[in-house]
């Protein structure tokens, strides 16, 4: 970017041109302009970062992306872009770009306690499979492993998949959306069983109140914050209410702020179904006809390393993960559980938190009784310089919203609510209080999952790159699925594993303790974004194993790993995102890799064509299974079958499951590139991303996740579509609310809300504390479930000696590790580094001062970090903020890797520390 | 008059030439050193331009003292006054360490200890070029209200529809009252030339006449009982020279021609 | 004091340990001069400490402090600011009462010769001048120096600045070396130059204002003296072809007080392993008038050479 010397003189001699022949000013500024733009070329795509999902435009010349700007067309952003979005354009063009692929050598040869070098791709990719090979002969399927991500595009995401479950039998990948989503995905499924949010962007637009669930909107989704606040401004009803456990930027414009004990969002949304009840605000009619009541087991642990633990936790660490045996129950955990205080509670259902059982409403009141608002005083204030009257007043505020009939609600979430030790719980409780009241699926009312990653909804989720998942919300466990997906594959029966993989902390754990060998990074940074680092660090560099790190730049994980392949960046390859709203949008290479930087995909494909057949066909041994048709502990031969399918022993993955016939009927070039260049479909001779999509488009079509076909994403007049999209009179159109007759094709007729996502199926009826014998079922056809979920007290809460809570996040200015927006120098210069944010007083007590350097220490590991008293967050007394994209202040050593028993995925806000002067 | 006498005095005069010439010289020197003055940010507790000039030593213990190498000294024939110390926040702004280091170190009090809280510093003051500033434009950028370390008082938001779409502007708007030209909005600016920068007051700031007070700011009570002494005028005519309307007096435009 | 290598007649026929052991107090000074800066510039640009958070030496010439305790400060400077119209600060005053004590005690010009960072410049120039004898293109009158300390201070009171800090080589050098490069290695080779093929001993010995508030200084110096032995000087006048001040060695009026006692000496120390008779010598100022009166018993060189 950045106009160079000659460009300037020119502009310069044009603008003199100009005054010679006495042309205004500002025309003299646009003649420069014109000059300097000559031959650029636009073309639309999306921004590279969060899952708001704007729409941008690409500026190309020279090969080379001169300019961006926010696509005026585009309907999520208007052309605007928040300033993270304003840096696309610079994001490809850092000092440090990997250009070509560096091994782990000594003398020439692999080694584990070598230095990086450079090497071919070919010797990169020789070693690459040696070592996968070994690995995979040792270990089984599940002794290798693949951290896959949200930024993974769509057709990355689902070749990652299918080389991993179909290829390679093998369900360990994981993206980092585990990280960030797998609590809403698993409260979308146990609520709906389908995923992703009902409403779309749009409900802002017709909404009176819009309720934040832990979620920073105002700086984690910038853009839509903005029309929120538009909203706001123009809409004299509209209320907007921000729950955080601090005070933060969305405050600002908040109507109400109610700052919430970690954890506490459990009772408060218990005290709000309470008051549902209570004052007869129960929407009957959407309740009786949509909705069953539902429950499950309280006793179901912390998400810690189920066996063997204390062999890998210190002493100190273990003080916390005993829990996962027995706990002892606090006052008012008893007291919201039913049970009494002392209690010792074996977490017997660890292992099986997900399961659910329908109860009575009766029962379901009751559940609730306890909390009322003195309950929700003792969990859920967070201020101690707040009152309890003025707590309480705002909390009855709160449910004033929800019951008045008059008002639309919508929710909103992030982190806040999936980064949550009862993640699952507490997304469910949100959908239960909006369905007592009849607010959901309607335009302006619906509780909205926000996503983080670009396309954490689009390629994680909708793709299936989660360890249980296959594509289209069909899991691994379940045999249909299973056929269905070896059907469109075209594979052997049985060749898919009915084992569910390791999640990502789990190989992660796997890494460390020795069960897997070899893993792969692609689009995220695990040694970054992990918590509990300090573990994950030793078992990558002192574990007989072999890590790839593909990546666009240097970050931690790549320093280590043992192999770093040099990545293209968004710009240097096609590809699809999937946004918060399920819009599917797109874009074409603008620009040709950098050096010898290939796209994530070609990476995988050159993988599949060294690897056979035979290699992965034949038995494997995989523990765990135990599945109908299937010998305990294996996975049969397929190589039979195949061979009467046609599939040669000696044949490539790559042939077998990627350049098939059908698939190699996709030819490059073609028209929809309109002249673009495509590396990875140069280099195989077929458009591969097409085929991709086209094929994965099979699996959605009247599934309810319907696509387009792929040239109608790349329609100059298409700014993405949210599915399902269905052929209607000759044109693609797409969805606004599910589950919403007016809207959704996919309703039956007359039903006004139809829950399809459960047809089918059927639970059990209980009681509070167990399921029935299963004589009594509930049949879910078209409903959806309304969960009583109850309040659990944080694993790790602040003793006398680390006396303070850690909550960790992001920041406006830097996406993620920042990997990328580190290397743009300007947003690098305005947050250069991370800091902790901490309440004056709780400085002052411990003599500190604003800007000096502390240790924030955990039981777990240690960073040196500056201490920040203002600023733009404000936290209360006891909990410090430290937000953690930034390497040098790797914050994730101190965090605890305690997941959400259900969906696994880490709760990264809150755990205990201790800040003193460094 | 003696040889002696008259060698005197001309020794005298020459003396007393070669004086006034070099003094006057110098003085003019002096007087183009301290005028470069007006673009110069100062640590924090800095005196007023002229005190300040007059007060510092040139020793640059406040610049050993910061511990972000904030502070510089200027070079001779740089375009500041020489030797004392300034900084320049695109590069190292003041982070506004609360024990002010900087002003302890100082000796002679250029760098006052009347500051007792680094908030109350007046650095200069932030200004926004609102052409170029991204969030005036509609984008969410902001960092400048963001890290600004007395967001929310020296940087405040203010929120308007953008009439062309749904969406709000966030626009920054600052406050002299708080702002302690720190610098680190001028750092943080993402813009390729800081759309914020900070200038010296003087060189900004306008001023409201003395004898006018916004009707809404105060409320003053109404007078019951006129103090007439205190409605003599101390002079007769009160006159607008230099700068009134009517030149000369009231008996020189009656007498003028028509 | 007198040692047996200071007794050859010819100091060409010096040996090279007698020509080293005659470099003595320039090699001292030279050394005071780096330790001096090195001290300043250590505790800017490496941190130097005496404890966590206690500088070494911070500042400069102008005004420092020496391991948080001892302040330190220009008096020359602090008495400009004073005139300018500043109310000092109690640090300021006490470190320049601390610093003019200090060179009372020793001699003001000690300042000049043994911490000044001009002083190698122009020390260099006069040497090349004597080697490449360049003669004196025109004359000034030494005391010119004391017009520019009076102008100095009254151009202070009327600008409202501190005249001479504003425009001082001297501070500029000093600063520059610590605190980074600029315009004041200019004027540094401007007074080089000067020295060079102008004015012999230009700046220090004419001009500089700062040079001649240490002379007035000087004139109290109660320790270090050079002492004169008239009753072994030669009057050979090695001394003062070496001297940067030659004016104050006027033998005659030295004969009458027994030392160098003018304000402009900055006792360093060049005309002592000079003189081949030892008759100049560095001496505690209390114990010269003993030693001269017992040297009045003997009889002087010269008046011996008169007796023949």
């Amino acid at each position: 970017m950045g106009i160079t010397r000659r460009e300037f003189l020119k502009n310069s001699v044009a603008a003199s041109a100009a005054a010679t022949v006495g042309l205004p000013l500002s025309q003299q500024a646009e003649a420069a302009v014109a000059q300097s733009e000559a031959g650029w070329q636009w073309d639309k795509g999306a921004c590279r970062f969060c899952g708001t999902g704007c729409g941008i435009m690409i500026a190309t010349k020279d090969g080379r992306i001169v300019a961006t700007k926010g696509d005026p067309k585009a309907p999520v952003n208007k052309g605007l872009n928040c300033v993270k979005g304003y840096f696309n354009g610079k994001i490809m063009y850092g000092q440090d770009r990997l250009t070509q692929p560096l091994l782990r050598m000594t003398d020439g040869k692999f080694d584990k306690k070598g230095k990086f070098v450079p090497v071919s791709w070919d010797t990169a990719m020789d070693v690459m499979v040696e070592k996968f090979l070994a690995a995979y002969r040792e270990k089984g399927p599940h002794g290798v492993g693949i951290f896959g991500s949200g930024q993974w595009t769509v057709p990355e995401g689902y070749v990652a998949a299918k080389l991993w479950k179909a290829g390679f039998r093998s369900n360990n990948i994981d993206p980092n959306a585990r990280h960030c989503m797998a609590s809403a995905v698993a409260a979308f499924m146990q609520t709906f069983g389908i995923d992703e949010p009902a409403g779309n962007y749009d409900d802002i637009e017709h909404t009176d109140t819009a309720i934040l669930w832990g979620a920073n909107m105002a700086e984690m989704h910038p853009i839509l914050w903005s029309r929120i606040t538009d909203r706001r401004l123009t809409h004299k009803n509209m209320k907007v209410i921000n729950l955080s456990t601090y005070s933060n930027m969305s405050s600002d414009i908040a109507d109400l702020e109610i700052v919430f004990k970690p954890s506490g969002d459990l009772a408060i949304q218990n005290y709000i179904a309470r008051e549902i009840i209570k004052r007869d605000a129960v929407n009957w009619d959407f309740v009786k006809k949509h909705t069953v009541f539902a429950t499950g087991p309280y006793d179901i642990g912390y998400g810690f390393r189920p066996k063997n633990a204390d062999k890998f936790a210190s002493p100190a660490e273990m003080e916390v993960v005993k829990n996962e045996q027995t706990r002892v129950l606090d006052k008012w955990e008893a007291i919201g559980q039913r049970r009494k205080a002392g209690d010792v509670v074996p977490q017997a259902n660890a292992a099986t938190a997900g399961k659910d059982w329908a109860i009575s409403f009766e029962d379901f009141a009751k559940a609730l009784e306890p909390y009322d608002a003195d309950y929700v005083v003792a969990t859920a204030k967070g201020d101690p310089d707040e009152s309890a009257e003025v707590f309480k007043a705002k909390i009855k505020e709160l449910a004033d919203y929800y019951c008045d009939p008059k008002r639309k609600v919508v929710s909103y979430w992030t982190m806040g609510f999936n980064q949550h030790q009862r993640g699952t719980w507490v997304n469910e409780q949100c959908y239960t209080n909006h369905m007592l009241v009849g607010k959901q699926s309607l335009p302006g009312n619906g509780a909205f999952s926000l996503t983080g990653q670009p396309s954490a909804c689009g390629t994680a989720r909708e793709v299936g790159t989660f360890a249980h998942r296959l594509p289209a919300d069909m899991v691994v466990m379940n045999p249909k699925h299973r056929a269905l997906s070896e059907k469109v594959w075209n594979l052997p029966a049985k060749t898919l594993s009915p084992q569910m993989g390791s999640h990502y902390v789990k190989i992660m754990r796997d890494l460390e303790d020795g069960t897997c060998k070899w893993a792969m990074v692609q689009v995220n940074n695990p040694w970054q974004n992990t918590a509990n680092l300090n573990h994950w660090i030793k078992g990558a560099r002192d574990m007989d194993n072999f890590i790839v790190c593909c990546d666009g730049y240097p970050t931690v994980s790549a320093k280590v790993a043992d192999l770093v392949l040099p990545a293209a960046m968004i710009f240097e390859k096609w590809g699809f995102y999937g946004n918060a709203e399920r819009r599917t949008q797109c874009w074409r290479q603008q620009v040709k890799p950098v050096g010898e930087a290939r796209g994530d995909m070609w990476i995988l494909l050159e993988m599949a064509k060294r690897i056979k057949i035979k290699d992965c066909w034949g038995e494997q041994k995989v523990a765990g299974v135990k599945a109908p048709g299937f010998e305990d502990g294996k996975l049969p031969s397929v190589l039979d079958e195949a061979a009467k399918m046609g599939y040669s022993p000696e044949a490539s993955l790559y042939d077998a499951l990627f350049a098939t016939p059908k698939n190699k009927k996709y030819a490059w070039p073609d028209p929809v590139a309109k002249g673009h260049g495509n590396h990875i479909a140069e280099n195989l001779g077929f458009f591969v991303e097409k085929a991709m999509f086209e094929e994965y488009r099979e699996f959605g079509t009247d599934h309810g996740h319907d696509l387009a076909p792929f040239d109608v994403y790349y329609d100059d007049a298409v700014r993405g579509l949210k599915w399902p999209v269905v052929l209607k009179d000759g044109k693609w159109v797409e969805t606004d609310w599910r589950f919403n007759e007016e809207y959704d094709p996919y309703c039956k007729k007359g039903s006004g809300i139809d829950f399809y996502g459960n047809n089918g199926n059927a639970l059990v009826m209980g009681d509070l504390d167990k399921p029935g014998d299963g004589s009594v079922k509930v049949k879910l056809d078209g409903k959806a479930k309304i969960y009583f979920r109850p309040y659990a007290s944080p694993v790790e809460e602040p003793d006398t000696n680390f006396n303070l809570w850690l909550c960790t996040g992001r920041v406006l200015e830097h996406w993620h590790s920042g990997s990328m927006t580190r290397r743009v120098p300007e947003l690098h210069r305005a947050v250069p580094n991370a800091v902790c944010w901490i309440h004056p007083k709780d400085a002052d007590a411990r003599g500190l001062k604003r800007n000096d350097l502390v240790w924030v220490e955990s039981r777990r590991g240690k960073v040196k970090v500056r201490i920040e008293t203002g600023g733009r967050n404000r936290v209360p007394r006891g909990l410090v903020y430290v937000p953690w994209f930034d390497e040098s202040v790797l914050i994730n050593k101190v965090c605890l890797d305690s997941t959400c028993p259900i969906s696994k995925e880490t709760d990264f806000k809150k755990c205990s520390v201790k800040v003193y002067k460094a | 008059m003696s040889a002696n006498r008259r060698d005197f005095l001309v020794r005298l005069m020459q003396g007393a030439t070669l004086a006034s010439t070099g003094g006057l010289g110098w003085a003019y020197l002096l007087r183009q050193e301290a005028r470069a003055q007006p673009f110069a940010l100062r640590p924090p507790g800095a005196l007023p331009d002229d005190d300040f000039n007059a007060a510092c030593i040139k020793c640059g213990q406040c610049v050993v003292a910061c511990p972000f190498d904030t502070l510089k000294l200027e070079a001779a024939g740089g375009n500041l006054p020489i030797g004392m110390p300034f900084f320049e926040p695109r590069q190292i702004p003041c982070y506004l360490c609360p024990s002010i280091p900087c002003m302890k170190a100082c000796p002679t009090g250029a760098l006052s200890p009347k500051l007792k809280n680094i908030n109350d510093s007046r650095m200069g003051l932030a200004v926004i070029d609102t052409e170029n500033c991204l969030s005036w434009k509609g984008l969410r950028c902001e960092i400048c209200h963001r890290e600004c370390p007395i967001k929310g008082k020296a940087i405040t938001l203010e929120t308007h529809p953008r009439q062309i779409s749904k969406h709000a502007m966030f626009i920054p708007v600052v406050h002299s009252d708080a702002c302690t030209g720190c610098g680190i909005c001028v750092r943080a600016c993402p813009t390729t030339e800081p759309a914020i920068r900070i200038l010296p007051h003087a060189l900004i700031q306008g001023k409201i006449g003395d004898h006018y007070r916004l009707g809404w700011t105060r409320e003053d009570s109404i007078t019951q009982e006129f103090d007439a002494t205190g409605a003599a005028p101390t002079i007769a005519v009160p006159t607008n020279a230099p700068s009134g309307p009517v030149k000369g007096s009231a008996a020189d435009y009656l007498n003028g021609g028509l | 004091m007198r040692t047996a290598q200071d007794s050859s007649h010819d100091l060409s026929q010096r040996s090279l340990a007698q020509r080293v052991w005659s470099w003595r107090y320039i090699v001292l000074r030279r050394l005071s001069q780096f330790v001096t800066l090195l001290l300043f510039f250590g505790t800017i640009h490496w941190g130097w400490e005496v404890a966590k958070d206690v500088p070494l030496l911070s500042g400069n010439l102008s005004g420092s402090k020496f391991i948080g305790l001892i302040p330190m400060a220009d008096p020359f400077a602090v008495l400009q600011i004073f005139l300018a119209g500043h109310v000092l600060q109690t640090e300021a005053i006490l470190g320049s009462v601390i610093v003019l004590g200090f060179y009372s005690l020793i001699g003001g010009r000690v300042f000049c010769s043994w911490a000044c960072p001009v002083n190698p410049v122009t020390d260099l120039a006069g040497w090349l001048r004597v080697r490449f004898d360049i003669r004196p293109t025109f004359i000034l009158l030494r005391n010119t120096r004391y017009f520019v300390l009076a102008l100095t201070l009254i151009l202070s009171v009327l600008t409202g600045v501190a005249a001479f800090e504003w425009v001082s080589p001297v501070g500029m050098a000093h600063r520059e070396i610590l605190f980074g490069l600029g315009f004041g290695a200019t004027v540094l080779l401007a007074i080089f130059l000067f020295d060079l093929f102008i004015l012999k001993h230009g700046w220090c010995g004419h001009l500089c204002p700062l040079g001649a508030f240490w002379s007035l200084v000087g004139k109290v110096n109660p320790t270090l003296r050079v002492r004169f032995d008239k009753t072994t000087c030669t009057h050979c006048g090695e001394c003062a072809k070496v001297c940067p001040e030659p004016q104050v060695l006027n033998l005659k009026l030295l004969e009458e007080k027994g030392f160098v006692f003018f304000g402009e000496c900055s006792n360093c120390g060049r005309c002592t392993p000079v003189c081949p008779e030892g008759s100049l010598v560095f001496d505690f100022k209390p114990l010269i008038r003993a030693h001269n009166a017992q040297a009045q018993g003997s009889v002087s060189v010269s008046e011996a050479q008169r007796r023949v």
